[in-house]
C-alpha cells in the first residue's frame, strides 16, 4: 500500500472514530431530550462521516488498487492525488466545524469549495488509470 | 473470503433491502392511508443504509482485503473484529426499535435502550478503527 493511501486511510479511520463519537453523543442527547444540542452536532457528524470517512477511504483505496500506468511502473499524476488529500481534509474541517462558529457561513462555503476542488484534483489523477489492467506489458482479460 | 467477512457482507445486503423498503414506505403519500407516525422512521432509514449497509460492507471488505497484520494473525485481532460485528449490529437493531418508539411514546425505558445502542455503535467503530489501523501499512 503506497504512502498516500496510508495517509488517506488513516485519516479516514480517524474521521470514522470522530464521526461515530459525535453520532453516539447525538443519540444520547436525543434520549435525554436535549434537541438543541443534537441539531448543532449534525453538520460535523455528517461531514466527518460522508467526506472524512467514506470519500477519503474510497480515494485511498482507489489510489492503491486502480491499474497503474507505464507497464505497472507509475501511478501517474501523483501530485493531483496529494492535492486532493490536502484539500479534502481542509474542506472537511472547515465545512464540519464552520457551522459551530457564530456567523461563519464563509468558513462553511470555503470548506465545501475545498471539497469540490479535491474531487476535481482526484478526478484529474484517477481518470487515466480507469482502463484495462495490464501486467508487464501483457493485457489482462476483460 | 473469511467467515466474518461473509457475515458482514450478508448482513450488509439484508440492511440494504430493509432500508430501501423503509424508503419506499416513507415515500408513500399520506393520501394512501398510512399513519403519519411512519415519519418517525426517517432517521432509521438513513442509518440502516449508511451504517448497516455502507459502513458494514466497507468493514467486511477491509477485514478481508487489507494487508495482512502478520503471518499468524493475518486479519489482526479477530476478537476485536468480532466485537465490531456484534456491537455494530446489536446497536443498530436496538436503535431501529428504540429511536422511533422514543419519538412516538417517550419514556425512560426507550431512552435507556437508545443510549445503550449509541454506546454499542461507538464501540464498534472504535474497535474497527483500532484493528484496521495496524493493517494500514506498506505490505
Amino acid at each position: 500500500m503506497p504512502a498516500l493511501s496510508r495517509w488517506f486511510i488513516r485519516c479516514a479511520l480517524a474521521y470514522l472514530a470522530l464521526g461515530f463519537t459525535l453520532g453516539a453523543m447525538m443519540l444520547a442527547l436525543k434520549a435525554l431530550a436535549h434537541h438543541g444540542a443534537v441539531a448543532r452536532l449534525i453538520a460535523p457528524h455528517v461531514e466527518f462521516l460522508l467526506m472524512g470517512w467514506t470519500l477519503q477511504l474510497t480515494m485511498g483505496v482507489a489510489f492503491w488498487i486502480l491499474p497503474r500506468l507505464e507497464g505497472g511502473a507509475s501511478r501517474g499524476a501523483v501530485g493531483y492525488a496529494w492535492l486532493a488529500f490536502g484539500l479534502v481534509n481542509v474542506g472537511v474541517i472547515a465545512a464540519g466545524l464552520g457551522p459551530l462558529i457564530e456567523g461563519s457561513e464563509t468558513v462553511r462555503l470555503l470548506g465545501r469549495t475545498a471539497e469540490a476542488a479535491a474531487a476535481i484534483a482526484f478526478g484529474l489523477h484517477a481518470w487515466r488509470r480507469v482502463r484495462r489492467a495490464s501486467v508487464a506489458g501483457i493485457t489482462m482479460p476483460r | 473470503m473469511p467467515p466474518l467477512t461473509r457475515w458482514f457482507l450478508k448482513s450488509a445486503l439484508a440492511y440494504l433491502v430493509v432500508s430501501l423498503l423503509i424508503g419506499v414506505t416513507l415515500a408513500v403519500p399520506e393520501a394512501l392511508g398510512l399513519p403519519s407516525a411512519i415519519a418517525a422512521l426517517q432517521p432509521v432509514y438513513v442509518h440502516l443504509f449508511m451504517v448497516g449497509f455502507v459502513a458494514q460492507m466497507i468493514f467486511g471488505v477491509a477485514f478481508w482485503m487489507f494487508p495482512r497484520y502478520s503471518k499468524d494473525e493475518p486479519h489482526g485481532n479477530e476478537h476485536l473484529a468480532l466485537v465490531t460485528y456484534v456491537a455494530l449490529n446489536a446497536g443498530l437493531i436496538a436503535r431501529t426499535v428504540a429511536e422511533p418508539m422514543l419519538t412516538l411514546r417517550p419514556g425512560a425505558g426507550w431512552a435507556a435502550i437508545l443510549i445503550l445502542s449509541a454506546a454499542c455503535q461507538w464501540l464498534a467503530a472504535l474497535a474497527f478503527a483500532v484493528n484496521t489501523w495496524a493493517r494500514v501499512k506498506e505490505r
